[in-house]
């Protein structure tokens, strides 16, 4: 069981990695082996590899990762768990069709669930930093919102989620329960 | 990418702008000297010693002055990071923050309005794993500041080695403090590092202790060769 984390910054081995990627893996790795793939060099061949699959966020100002829609087309085939944060959720809305809307928020926010669901439960503080949200849509469920915005999404058939806010920031928990569940639909 | 490094002098800012000079181009430092002591946003012990930091480094430094009043303290930096994004071209500014989101979101935000990119190539860095960097590294790091009980004067412009990193380990367990100061427990000074051209030689230093918390004052000091 190896989970694999998707780096969604701009560029392979950037200087974001650290700060989006690595604290990542620093709430994996005690659980489960962990592997790092670039989105650009990611191929979709490789995904059965893998148990579980985490998009990482990027920085405020990076967008490129939206500009390579055809790298994260997998994304619609597996039914492997995945959990997408920040980028990564927005780059689950946008494989969907969805669209985004601008939202920005930076800093500590209150996150309130809305639907039950393995990852976290009640109301509780989190890290976030983005620009955009996604709109409401029939094929995910809004799992958690805060005043501002949707926070976190589940598609309506597959166990695939998306959180806005950085859980690997100060709710490492909820990477941990993401790759301990199986996360049954 | 050129990029500001938003620099104190100290451990996490120096390892922050080795990181960033590692992956893009480090165009200056930006230095917030405050009068504020108390400052949550900057680090005080020293901070004039950037000047020879910068020189030791070959890069121009962009020094500004702050009251340090909560809040008005983030107009000046961002005043500040205005000035290097003027003055130098910057697309982007760093910090050494590992754990504080109150100062990561705060420069992000300033970041955002300037339409500046922003990183934190320390964040959430294990502790214990940053000093034993600054170790390997070579890094020739004092202990400028301490703000927390047992730390007493002793503690005061003493080298970080590995029998230190192993003593804040220890006084982590037993009393909670961060090994590497991130609740502000101590101040550090960096007088060498892998990127100075030329080391800094401390001529002439007091200790200053009130209470429960002191400061080592370098009063004098000098660039030699490495």
């Amino acid at each position: 069981m190896t989970v694999l984390v998707v780096d969604l910054n701009w560029r392979k081995d950037s200087l974001a990695y650290t700060e989006f990627v690595s604290p990542i893996l620093a709430a994996v790795k005690p659980l489960e082996p962990c592997a790092v793939r670039h989105y650009l060099e990611l191929q979709h061949s490789e995904i059965d590899g893998y148990s579980h699959i985490i998009l990482s966020g990027t920085p405020l100002k990076d967008f490129e990762f939206l500009k390579r829609l055809d790298r994260f087309q997998w994304i619609k085939t597996s039914q492997k768990p995945i959990l997408g944060i920040c980028a990564g959720m927005q780059t689950i809305a946008k494989v969907y069709g969805e669209n985004l809307r601008a939202c920005q928020q930076v800093g500590m926010t209150e996150i309130a669930t809305t639907k039950e669901n393995p990852l976290f439960s009640g109301t509780f503080q989190a890290y976030s930093l983005h620009s955009y949200t996604v709109l409401p849509s029939p094929t995910f469920d809004v799992i958690a919102e805060s005043k501002e915005c949707i926070q976190a999404i589940k598609h309506k058939q597959k166990p695939l989620y998306g959180v806005l806010f950085h859980p690997e920031v100060r709710n490492p928990d909820i990477l941990k329960r993401f790759v301990e569940s199986s996360l049954g639909i | 990418m050129k990029l500001g490094v938003l620099f104190s002098g100290g451990k996490d800012s120096t390892l922050a702008l080795h990181l960033a000079a590692e992956k893009e181009q480090v165009a200056c430092l930006i230095t917030m000297v405050s009068k504020n002591k108390e400052s949550f946003m900057f680090h005080t012990p020293n901070i004039d010693v950037s000047a020879l930091q910068a020189q030791a480094l070959g890069l121009p430094l962009v020094r500004v002055e702050t009251e340090g009043r909560k809040e008005e303290e983030l107009a000046d930096l961002e005043c500040a990071i205005a000035e290097a994004k003027g003055r130098f071209g910057i697309e982007g500014v760093v910090t050494g923050a590992v754990e504080s989101v109150y100062q990561a979101s705060r420069v992000q935000r300033i970041c955002n309005r300037l339409d500046l990119w922003q990183f934190n190539p320390l964040w959430k860095t294990d502790q214990k794993a940053l000093l034993e960097t600054l170790i390997a590294k070579k890094y020739q790091v004092i202990i400028s500041g301490v703000f927390a009980y047992p730390l007493d004067q002793m503690w005061l412009g003493r080298q970080i080695d590995s029998a230190i990193v192993a003593r804040l380990v220890e006084l982590e367990g037993k009393y909670g403090i961060s090994p590497s100061g991130e609740g502000g427990e101590i101040e550090t000074t960096v007088l060498d590092a892998p990127l100075f051209k030329r080391r800094i030689e401390v001529a002439d230093a007091v200790v200053e202790w009130s209470g429960s918390s002191g400061v080592y004052v370098i009063k004098e000091a000098r660039l030699v060769s490495k």
